[in-house]
């Protein structure tokens, strides 16, 4: 056996001695991982910096209206420096709630339908075109909303409309741009996602469940209402809340097709308005007015909130659901 | 599962049988009507869009003239290459780093999970709020100007930034650890297994996510609606104000007059177009990658 | 060119007295297999290579080496002469902890998170485990060849040997004779020489482990280390690597970590048995298998467990 210094033949064989590595290759790795972390700070730094600049604008809105009349006063005109937002609230709960009245069951259909009864070569190909409705833009989705979507409704709503008039929320003249077609074209803009997460809890069903249903003599939807659904429930709450969170803050579709009425309109037919598309169209009138923009921008921040908490309780549900989280590999460094 | 059981031992019934072709009857034709309206769109596109097509559409800027010549889109067109290219230059990098940093080195530390936490409620915030916030940060404050195009793209870089991060964690994260090892092992210290070894398998991965981030910041229209605003020349200026398709498009909805309209319907069609390409390229490059989430 | 099939090897944890394959006959026969037989039998064969007589390579010694995954211990108190030159087998059941201690031994435990070891670790008179010693200097001196070949997906055959020099950013070298030294060491040269821009990952399931094994010793480690080097691959190819180590050890230390008794059989020099953290007893190979020192060595070679 060798005795003498390993290092030396440490050296001489592979090139470098166990020491040695030139100071500042070695200082590369530590500047690169603080680089690197700075950065994911700064993403909370973003948002808490978000939170705070919108509140600070928005503060003026406030002050002169109280946090509560602010949101829950019904009188948003402008030219009299009235702002109180309950026309814009109501309009959002309105939209969004036809919105998932009318997506989500479709949605959760395709996702079902892609998972459990479509023949194999059809899952691709219908996925991807689900998907597609994800692709277009949402000022194409305004655009053909009230080029063709509302005209082409209108006599069909009308109908409705005198039929039904013994409904609440129902009866009356139909306005083309109108709370409904405002709610369609949000529950078209949704169902994307909503059939992505719901298709995506559905295939972690386990096997066997669905097997021991079927052995049992269940007939294919028997076996979706048995092992299925119940299964799914948790996620497909989630993806619904996250639809909504969607339907919330969408701005552009639906500030074309709604009329952009600061009432709250009598019946699902009537013109409205939510709290993103009063940013959108009132903007430009209030750069000169403070109080306007400091309105505008507090009707942001209900906004910014209400997407942020039910984007929180759809988290909740998701993770809830067999999703499989994330695990980061990678060694530490 | 008791019930069940009662029921199986008798022979299926018409009953069931019914209410099963009903009930798979109902959920083929749901998501039928989850279709149309895709395709309702694009034939629409079609017919009303592609008559609005010519070369003087494409190479000249709109005019803002209600009667006599409208104008083309050229400024929209350019606006929209040039703000996006920038945002994506900003977005990209900074979002592949975060990913990067949360799959190599905090992996399931409380911070970054806390990182990832925020991250998600990023993907939550609708886009018309990112445009209020650039708009009171640097517009208001007036840095540099009022309007310009280059805030329009910090908004959308804000937009797609956590769309990148996503995206890029996933992708990292399917790199088999095997391969980390064994540059480790070869004597590599970490930042070159992360540039020779992670990032170059996890490449196109990383461009499919991007290039899709591109298509929807491409589309977006509320956040550019406060900061890059309207105009109707082209530039490459990025200081001033700048045009973008989505906002030529808004801009030309309400209009009463039919031309105006038609440039809107050939406007959303070409945005389409660059949209539906961008989403193309992205999942082409995906399937041809040995890695797939 | 039969490319090896990417079978695992049979179990040939065998009871005693049970003979498995048969050794084939050499002369122009299909591709050998490994010797089978017991244990006891194989490590009494005389076709095991002898160490070089002069020393070409450090030993390492492994001075009371507590390892530990956050608050698991998952090694206790183990100290270990590796020979020079010699090969050296870390036999066990699962859960012993010869991976463990092995992966101390370039220091890739520590990267996992959670995880730390004590002791010292002397590569002849340096003790590499010390705070001060630069990690991946470290690495660059021992080698490791990992259990499921890994060659890097985005580069060729060519690129995966050369690898190495430029991970470990060795200037100065000239890098094709270097590549096709290694090639020849590892015994993949004549199989691939004309197709050195293809893809690493397009060979078979051995000869990518041998390409691993070209990369390894690319770098001109002193020590190498394999973990269950052959337990991803068929019998032909692992008795090619079995024939590759013998090579190997002219040049280098070699430890390698197998639950295959009869490889440790055929290949090592000496054997290590470890037991729930624990060494219980290293000795030449034929001591082990035929008369071991503690009872727990003699259950388990015997197959009473594991």
């Amino acid at each position: 056996m060798e005795a003498g210094s390993l290092t030396s033949r440490a050296t001489v064989r592979g090139g470098r001695s166990i020491h040695e590595r030139s100071p500042r290759s070695r200082a590369i790795d530590p500047l690169l991982k603080w680089f690197l972390s700075g950065l994911a700070a700064l993403i909370l730094v973003l948002i808490a910096f978000f939170f705070i600049r919108l509140f600070i604008e928005a503060k003026p809105a406030f002050d002169k209206f109280g946090y509560i009349g602010f949101v829950f006063d019904n009188s948003w005109v402008p030219s009299q420096q009235l702002y109180g937002a309950l026309p814009l609230v109501v309009g959002t709960i309105i939209t969004s709630a036809i919105a998932l009245l009318l997506g989500v069951p479709v949605a959760i259909a395709t996702a079902l339908y892609i998972t459990e009864l479509a023949p194999n070569r059809v899952k691709a190909p219908l996925t991807v075109t689900v998907e597609l409705l994800a692709a277009v833009p949402s000022v194409v989705y305004g655009l053909w909303g009230i080029a063709v979507l509302a005209p082409k409704l209108q006599p069909a709503e009308q109908w409705f409309s005198d039929t039904f008039s013994f409904l609440p929320l129902v009866g009356g003249q139909v306005s083309i741009p109108n709370y409904f077609i405002a709610g369609l074209i949000l529950a078209i803009m949704i169902i994307p996602i909503v059939s992505a997460i719901s298709r995506e809890v559905m295939s972690t069903v386990p096997g066997d469940h669905k097997e021991a249903a079927l052995a049992l003599g269940a007939t294919r939807w028997e076996m979706i209402k048995i092992a299925v659904l119940p299964y799914s429930r948790a996620g497909i709450s989630g993806a619904a809340m996250l639809g909504l969170g969607r339907a919330i803050g969408e701005t552009i579709a639906v500030t074309i097709v709604i009329g952009n009425a600061a009432d709250i309109g009598s019946t699902i037919f009537s013109q409205g308005y939510t709290l993103a598309a009063v940013i959108a169209n009132e903007f430009g009138e209030a750069a000169s007015d403070p109080i306007h923009r400091a309105a505008l921008i507090a009707a942001g921040l209900v906004l910014f909130v209400l997407t942020l908490i039910v984007n929180a309780i759809a988290r909740y549900y998701v993770n809830r659901a067999s999703r499989p989280a994330s695990v980061p590999k990678g060694m530490a460094g | 599962m008791s019930a069940v059981a009662q029921r199986s031992l008798r022979p299926v019934g018409p009953r069931r049988r019914r209410s099963d072709a009903i009930a798979r009857g109902v959920v083929l034709a749901f998501t039928i009507v989850a279709i149309v309206p895709l395709v309702a769109i694009l034939y629409w596109l079609v017919k009303e869009g592609l008559g609005a097509w010519s070369k003087s559409f494409f190479t000249t800027d709109p005019t803002g003239r209600f009667l006599g010549d409208p104008g083309g889109i050229r400024s929209a067109i350019l606006g929209t290459i040039e703000m996006v290219a920038l945002a994506s230059i900003i977005a990209v990098p900074a979002g592949v780093g975060v990913a990067l940093y949360l799959v190599e080195y905090g992996k399931l530390s409380r911070f970054a999970n806390t990182v990832r936490y925020f991250v998600d409620v990023m993907t939550g915030v609708p886009s018309v709020v990112f445009g209020l916030f650039v708009y009171i940060v640097l517009v208001v404050t007036k840095v540099a100007g009022t309007f310009a195009a280059w805030k329009g793209a910090v908004a959308l870089a804000l937009l797609m930034l956590p769309v990148v991060i996503r995206s890029a964690e996933v992708v990292l994260n399917l790199v088999p650890n095997s391969l980390r090892e064994a540059a480790l092992a070869l004597g590599a210290p970490r930042w070159k297994v992360i540039f020779r070894i992670v990032l170059p398998t996890a490449l196109p991965g990383i461009v499919t996510g991007s290039l899709l981030a591109v298509a929807r910041a491409a589309g977006e229209t509320a956040p550019l609606l406060f900061t890059a605003a309207f105009v109707l020349g082209s530039s490459a200026d990025l200081s001033q104000r700048m045009n973008s398709l989505p906002l030529q498009i808004f801009n030309d909805v309400g209009q009463a007059q039919d031309r105006l309209v038609q440039r809107a319907w050939g406007a959303a069609l070409t945005l389409v177009v660059l949209v539906l390409l961008l989403t193309l390229i992205a999942r082409l490059i995906q399937r041809r990658s040995k890695l797939s989430p | 060119m039969m490319p090896d099939e990417d079978a695992r090897t049979t179990p040939l944890d065998a009871p005693p007295d049970t003979t498995t394959e048969m050794p084939q006959p050499d002369e122009g026969a299909a591709e050998a297999t490994p010797k089978g037989g017991s244990p006891r039998e194989l490590a009494a064969s005389p076709d095991r290579k002898p160490p070089p007589a002069e020393a070409t390579a450090p030993g390492i010694s492994l001075r009371d080496i507590n390892a530990y995954y956050g608050d698991n211990h998952a090694i206790k108190g183990v100290s270990l002469e590796y020979a020079p030159n010699q090969v050296t087998a870390m036999i066990g059941p699962s859960g012993c902890g010869k991976s463990t201690l092995v992966r101390c031994i370039n220091r890739m435990h520590e990267e996992i998170p959670g995880a730390h070891a004590e002791g010292s670790i002397m590569l002849d008179d340096l003790d590499i485990n010390a705070k001060d010693v630069d990690v991946v200097a470290v690495r660059r001196a021992i080698g490791m060849v990992f259990q499921k070949p890994n060659p890097f997906p985005t580069m060729s055959i060519f690129d995966n040997v050369a690898a190495g020099l430029k991970l470990a950013g060795m200037r100065g070298v000239d890098v094709r004779e270097r590549v096709e030294r290694s090639l020849i060491g590892a015994g993949l040269w004549e199989e691939v020489k004309d197709r050195l821009s293809e893809p690493g990952v397009g060979l078979s399931g051995g000869q990518q482990q041998r390409l691993c094994i070209a990369r390894t010793i690319a770098v001109e480690p002193d020590v190498i280390l394999m973990d269950e080097p052959c337990s991803a691959l068929d019998p032909i190819a692992t008795l090619r690597i079995e024939d590759l180590i013998q090579d190997l050890k002219e040049r280098y230390t070699i430890v390698i970590v197998t639950h295959n008794m009869q490889q440790a059989a055929r290949v090592a020099d000496t054997t290590a048995f470890m037991l729930l953290g624990e060494l219980v007893e290293h000795a030449p190979t034929e001591k082990i298998f035929s008369n071991p020192g503690d009872t727990r060595t003699e259950e388990y070679v015997t197959g009473k467990f594991g």
